[in-house]
């Protein structure tokens, strides 16, 4: 059971940094058997610890016209339910990206996604702001993305070792 | 004004070949060196003949130099090294390899690795001791020997034992004139190490003959299953071991030419006297750079030691794949498989696997005795260029075949 937990572990960091990774190859890479990967890996996507496999892109490099923009919300909990029902209310827009309930000044921290700043800004002003729990918003542009999920996006940091070296 | 070591060439007309010292005269460049011209003119190769890790120095070393730059931190440093970092390398080999070492007197740090057995050898050779060294090994240590007046003596060590030094092996070098044994495990270039019961008839015949041992122990941080044993944590060893290591392999540090030497008070006085007379100290940037990687660089380097050991089973695997018989790589970051098989000499299997592949690696032979019919590849590089490597040895190994049988 330890062993196949610590399986589990490095699979999951071979598909963070390669999603397209073949069981063959990581179950070389860990010295571990292929069923077993194959296993470790029907069992996480099962248990949805796998949740999805997705493609980090670089939006910049794509012709499209896209904007984001991170929003800070405060809002006032519900009785019983505290921020789950506001936090479901706001996440079901397809414009909104991601959504974290946050400590601090504020509450979620919402990222919404559109074609320019005015898409952004009605959704803003006609969705987020009258809900009725919704006490204030304060919205953040993102002007460029450097990184995310760990990955850089503009690494210029080449390989310029020697061909041959001692 | 000297351009070339044999043409005629300057205003004297004459060869400045006759004003060389006589022992630089016969030391041969690198074998490595051949293969590096080789390389360098052609495009699109996969490099497994690089011997130095594939990450960039772990930022948080990066950071702390630039910020101790900032302040102004430029000057000399004591030439034994800044107290500190002594402090913290005497720390780091008690906790890791169990060795105690007194910063204030047994500890001097280096340029790289190289300096610390420069100066050992210095400090001990007397013209015509005759220095023991276990081969296949690392290119620098029978040249920096010879330069230094001592005699190089290889001990030949063989794939069918993985490349171990054994006490009979090394007893049979030994002469009268025997003084210095030189150890690097684990091994560059076989990737091999030695265990505690590897190392005790070893240091049993150190012992009986009165040997001093110079234990180049760089790739220490870099094994799989089994953790690296120090030579001088052998009982007794201690006082006759100069323990050489440094940043390069286990930080991945090697542009920063940061190493150190530990041993007995009197040998490092000795060894001290030559430093300070010739490089002073160790550049204090790479100072501040490895007492932080060794404060705050353990995670990194567990992670970058994880991903060595990942692709230490690709290669392994994808050489066998391709019809080459490959030991399996205790240490350091090299398989280093036999291409006897295929007919070649190490060194016309390398060079054609380079021009007509397009895959970089080292001949065997280049690393001394018993390094002939091997080849060293280096698995410091991506996954898929190591994937890509070793299905061109595959269709390469193939080749050999067809030509064999037409």
């Amino acid at each position: 059971m330890k062993e196949m937990n610590e399986l589990k572990r490095k699979v999951l960091e071979l598909l963070k940094e390669d999603a397209r990774s073949s069981t063959a190859l990581m179950a070389t890479l860990l010295g571990a058997d292929e069923e077993n990967v194959k296993q470790a890996i029907e069992e996480m996507e099962r248990d949805h610890v796998i949740v999805k496999y997705a493609t980090v892109v670089n939006w910049d490099k794509v012709s499209d016209e896209r904007v984001t923009a991170l929003i800070e919300v405060q809002i006032t909990p519900e009785r019983g339910r505290g921020f789950e029902g506001i936090a479901e209310r706001i996440y079901l827009y397809p414009q909104v990206k991601s959504v974290y309930l946050m400590s601090g000044a504020y509450d979620l921290l919402v990222e919404v996604e559109g074609r320019n700043l005015r898409e952004v800004a009605n959704f803003v002003s006609e969705k987020l702001s009258p809900i009725d729990a919704v006490l204030s918003t304060k919205t953040n542009f993102t002007l460029k993305k450097y990184k995310q999920d760990g990955i850089i996006f503009e690494e210029h940091e080449e390989d310029n070792r020697l061909m041959i070296s001692p | 004004m000297i351009t070339n070591n044999s043409q005629q060439t300057g205003d004297t007309g004459k060869s400045m070949h006759s004003y060389l010292a006589p022992l630089v005269q016969q030391i041969q460049p690198s074998g490595i060196r051949k293969f590096f011209d080789l390389a360098a003119g052609s495009k699109d190769i996969i490099s497994l003949g690089v011997g130095e890790p594939d990450f960039k120095t772990p930022w948080h070393v990066r950071e702390a130099c630039v910020y101790s730059l900032e302040r102004g931190f430029t000057g000399y440093t004591s030439n034994a090294g800044m107290p500190e970092l002594r402090e913290g390398i005497s720390e780091y080999l008690h906790t890791r390899f169990a060795v105690e070492y007194n910063p204030a007197n047994e500890i001097i740090a280096t340029v790289g690795g190289s300096e610390a057995i420069d100066l050992a050898l210095r400090a001990l050779i007397s013209p015509g001791d005759e220095i023991l060294i276990p081969e296949p090994c690392y290119i620098s240590y029978s040249p920096i020997t010879a330069i230094g007046g001592g005699i190089p003596v290889g001990i030949e060590t063989f794939g069918e034992n993985n490349f171990k030094l054994t006490a009979e092996g090394l007893e049979a070098k030994i002469t009268p004139r025997s003084k210095i044994l030189i150890l690097c495990y684990p091994s560059n270039p076989t990737g091999a190490i030695m265990s505690r019961e590897d190392w005790e008839p070893i240091a049993k015949v150190v012992e009986k003959h009165d040997l001093i041992v110079i234990s180049d122990e760089i790739y220490a941080e870099l094994t799989y299953g089994s953790a690296h044993v120090s030579f001088a944590s052998l009982p007794g060893m201690k006082d006759r071991t100069i323990l050489v290591s440094g940043f390069s392999k286990a930080f991945a540090m090697t542009g920063w030419r940061m190493g150190y030497a530990c041993g007995h008070p009197d040998l490092i006085s000795a060894m001290l006297k030559i430093h300070q007379y010739t490089v002073m100290c160790a550049p204090s940037m790479g100072q501040v750079a490895a007492l932080e990687a060794l404060t705050n660089g353990m995670e990194e380097k567990d992670r970058m030691v994880d991903s060595y050991n990942q692709r230490r089973r690709l290669i392994v695997k994808g050489l066998r794949d391709a019809g080459l018989d490959c030991h399996e790589p205790q240490g350091a970051f090299y398989a280093f498989p036999s291409i006897r098989r295929t007919g070649l000499t190490s060194d016309e299997f390398a060079q054609r696997l380079l021009l007509e592949y397009k895959v970089a690696a080292v001949p065997g032979s280049v690393f001394g005795l018993g390094g002939e019919g091997y080849l060293r590849c280096s698995y410091a590089t991506s996954v898929s260029q190591l994937n890509e490597a070793v299905e061109r040895i595959g269709a390469f190994v193939l080749q050999l075949e067809r030509e064999r049988t037409e």
